[in-house]
């Protein structure tokens, strides 16, 4: 419509797709409770709740609360070569410093940038004083080990931080995709900073259409690999971990980041009560037939359940070849 | 009842609230809808003339009191020297001038302002006050009294109601062959045409009233008042001119006396004379909504912006505005989707265009903004702690604004003196957020979020400048009830924003 520049909002109703407006209106007021939003909001309390739930997540080597901690931070961080300090309350990635290696004194990061301790001291500064926090709260550092990659994402990513987003809904996993770092996005995940969005068919773990900018590309900019062969790993743990933050949340509209360790598997990474819509558009499809299905379905089943439902009806291939089954009582558990 | 319906209702209630009572009082309290409507107040003046005599002298003359269709707004009297009082008699109000020695020709004045106003109206006074004798005319000749019987006979004959009755009579003595009867009425000279016939409709037993006023026309001067008859028919009174005959539309005939009192009375005088002139002034007709005793007449308006004291009228003219610029802000956000810097900066922003005007306001904006982001950029390698950095920068922002002020008061550029109104701690707050932007998304965000600020506070600040709405706001504020309203009703609005449209073009 109009020569391609602006979507028809009929067809896009019609196809389901999911405005902010209906995102804030519908499904985050309705099925997301206010007093459950700190748990995700705050990455610190995310992270030792699903420590209790032995949901795996990276390992956190230390916090720090105050300003005066800082004066022994050269201590602190001494045993640590590789590590990621990050603050609990951030956003959109924002106060984010990844440090890969060191050299003596300086810290190195990803792309090579060496920095000084009192680089390091005034990014933990700022984040303790709030500079990264929704409103300018008092904030919490945390650091956490770094996590070592699975290669597998190599060819797909440019100097980061590739992670897998499943949004869920209601505890069901709805939609996932494969967020590829760029060289413009600094190496970071978020697509509204350039990075690559790749939609992954619930049901396999497979590529399915890849975004940047909302708009489709074929090839990482970077590396210029192609997408149609990717196929994320350890699919068949990825959708149960993701599905069993629902428990722990009990936030009925919820985005889960899942990175891929080598060693350890699927990790989350942190939990997003307010995920955003880019997710559609890498999926090439709206989420609202996904979300009415599972409207349909009644409350209180198992994680393997729902899994089980989301791979069934959610399948991409074979949506395409038959209509989708709307009860779960019919799917084999 | 789910939350649509019950979203819906309260805003259709609060609608419907709001309009109706900007209805009423645009309709029935007369306040204009538009700012610049005016209407016609007229001044009514009596002149009274007469010689004194070197003795106490008492002038008394009947005021006019209350009418349908015509208020009163205010009354002065100017009469140098003499004693004024007004007095409520028997005989109805009256202006009451005196004065222990008068000595020559002197003049008296008391004028009134008045509008016409056809919501204006009181219970009715009863009609059995007035004359309600059995009329005779003991006066006349047997064959001419029964000369009247049989004329009054025909009239009726020919007539339905008292007011048909009236009209035929006066028919009957205008027409250009009048009967025999007719002719020795008129030439019988003991009463006034006035008095004959309204000696001839007491005998019919009509109610019936002499009136005296004159009509609101500009431009009328020395004038005597003009002598009505007015009629009850049981239902409804109803003025008679005697060359005319019935008066449909009478609503500029102001009425300054009823019935058979004097109109001026002057003792310790001599050569009294009362005369009348009429000017017609366009006056706002905010100003006669503001009026004393408008707002006394409504409770409504008892409880309105206009009894507060006139700075607080001046600041709620400013306040009132902000919802009109949080609508455009909701519109923008909601349905268009632009991106700002802080939600409702932009509003903020717009309040200081207002009394910078725009273009001078832009500019200064960007000038203060960017120079802050400058300096802000060095202070953040201090290490400084948040608060204190943001602090530092509301001092920058300041001395950015003191050194702009100064310069270009040098060059002669007043205009740049506004620039006291742009709220500083927002300035800094903005400048804040904008630098974390730049080092976190890159200049391309910050300028993105800057242009949405500046365009979401330009189109609020076209939205509060317009006179009409600036008028409408302070003068009708249940209208916020109204925007309340729209503001809830988009606030559920589930549909897409048009920025989506563009984003999801890949999708349809």
């Amino acid at each position: 419509m109009f020569f391609g520049l602006i979507a028809n909002p009929f067809k896009l109703k019609k196809q389901g797709v999911m405005g902010m407006n209906r995102r804030n209106v519908k499904f985050i007021s309705r099925v997301n409770s206010r007093r459950n939003f700190p748990l995700v909001d705050d990455k610190l309390k995310t992270k030792l709740i699903a420590q209790k739930a032995d949901i795996a997540v990276p390992v956190l080597l230390d916090t720090i609360r105050y300003q005066a901690e800082l004066r022994d931070l050269h201590g602190r961080l001494e045993k640590h070569a590789k590590f990621v300090i990050k603050p609990a309350q951030g956003s959109g990635g924002r106060g984010i410093l990844v440090i890969v290696n060191r050299d003596g004194d300086h810290f190195i990061k990803p792309n090579g940038d060496y920095l000084e301790l009192d680089d390091i001291h005034r990014h933990i500064s700022n984040i303790l004083s709030g500079l990264y926090s929704l409103g300018g709260k008092y904030d919490v550092a945390m650091v956490e080990e770094l996590v070592e990659f699975d290669p597998v994402f190599d060819r797909y990513s440019y100097e980061g931080v590739p992670d897998v987003r499943v949004v869920m809904y209601k505890g069901f996993p709805a939609m996932a995709m494969l967020r590829c770092s760029t060289k413009e996005s600094d190496g970071k995940a978020n697509l509204h900073q350039g990075a690559v969005g790749v939609g992954i068919d619930i049901a396999t773990g497979k590529a399915l259409n890849a975004v940047q900018h909302d708009s489709p590309v074929a090839r990482h900019p970077d590396t210029k690999f192609g997408f149609s062969e990717l196929q994320v790993p350890h699919w068949d743990k990825i959708l149960p971990l993701a599905a069993s933050c629902f428990e722990i949340t009990d936030l009925g509209y919820l985005g889960v980041d899942i990175v891929l360790d080598k060693n350890r598997g699927p990790l989350i990474l942190e939990l997003n009560a307010r995920p955003g819509l880019a997710i559609q558009i890498a999926n090439a499809e709206g989420s609202l037939p996904r979300f009415d299905l599972i409207d349909k379905q009644e409350a209180g089943l198992s994680v393997e359940k729902r899994v089980a439902f989301s791979i069934k009806n959610f399948a991409r291939l074979e949506i395409k070849k038959e209509p989708p089954l709307d009860s779960v009582s019919e799917s084999p558990e | 009842m789910s939350y649509r319906l019950q979203v819906s209702i309260m805003a259709l209630i609060l609608a419907v609230a709001g309009l109706s009572i900007a209805w009423y009082k645009a309709q029935y309290l007369g306040i204009p809808l538009l700012p610049h409507e005016k209407r016609s107040v007229y001044n009514v003046g009596a002149k009274i003339n007469f010689e004194g005599t070197g003795k106490p002298a008492t002038i008394s003359m009947a005021l006019p009191v209350y009418q349908d269709g015509i208020r009163i707004l205010s009354e002065e009297s100017s009469s140098d020297d003499f004693g004024f009082t007004i007095a409520n008699t028997q005989n109805g109000k009256r202006a009451e001038w005196s004065r222990r020695s008068v000595e020559g020709e002197t003049n008296l004045y008391y004028a009134l302002d008045v509008i016409i106003d056809e919501h204006y109206s009181m219970t009715k006074p009863e009609v059995d006050e007035f004359d309600q004798r059995k009329e005779r005319f003991s006066d006349y000749s047997d064959s001419l009294a029964k000369a009247v019987d049989t004329l009054l006979e025909d009239v009726r004959l020919h007539s339905a109601d008292a007011h048909s009755f009236t009209a035929q009579l006066i028919k009957e003595f205008r027409s250009k062959n009048p009967s025999q009867t007719v002719k020795m009425l008129l030439s019988k000279n003991n009463d006034t045409k006035l008095t004959l016939f309204y000696r001839l409709l007491r005998y019919e037993e009509i109610t019936v009233r002499k009136i005296r006023g004159i009509y609101l026309e500009d431009g009328r001067r020395n004038q005597d008042l003009t002598s009505l008859l007015e009629v009850h028919d049981g239902e409804r009174w109803q003025l008679f001119d005697l060359e005319q005959g019935k008066i449909p539309k009478a609503e500029n005939f102001f009425i300054w006396q009823r019935g058979g009192v004097s109109m001026l009375d002057v003792i310790g005088g001599k050569g009294s004379s009362i005369t009348f002139s009429v000017s017609e002034h366009r006056v706002p007709a905010g100003q006669i909504a503001e009026h004393e005793s408008m707002i006394k007449q409504a409770a409504l308006m008892d409880f309105s912006l206009f009894s507060l004291p006139t700075s607080q009228q001046n600041a709620f003219k400013h306040i009132l505005l902000v919802p009109m610029g949080a609508l455009v802000v909701v519109f923008l956000r909601i349905l268009i989707g632009i991106k700002t810097s802080g939600t409702f900066m932009p509003i903020l922003i717009a309040m200081a265009f207002m009394q910078t005007s725009l273009v001078v306001g832009l500019i200064m904006f960007v000038v203060i903004v960017g120079m802050g982001l400058v300096i802000r950029s060095y202070l953040s390698h201090l290490d400084l702690l948040l608060v204190a950095r943001i602090s530092a920068v509301v001092i920058v922002v300041i001395a950015i604004m003191s050194l702009m002020s100064i310069i270009s008061y040098k060059l002669g550029i007043n205009e740049a003196l506004t620039i006291t109104f742009f709220p500083m701690i927002i300035l800094a707050w903005t400048i804040e957020r904008m630098s974390i932007l730049w080092e976190e998304e890159g200049p391309g965000e910050v300028f993105m979020q800057g242009t949405g600020s500046l365009v979401v506070a330009t189109l609020a600040y076209f939205a509060m400048s317009n006179v009409i709405v600036a008028h409408l706001t302070f003068n009708f504020p249940e209208l916020l009830l109204v925007l309340l309203g729209i503001i809830i009703v988009l606030g559920r609005y589930s549909g897409y924003r048009l920025s989506e449209l563009f984003r999801f073009k890949s999708m349809a």
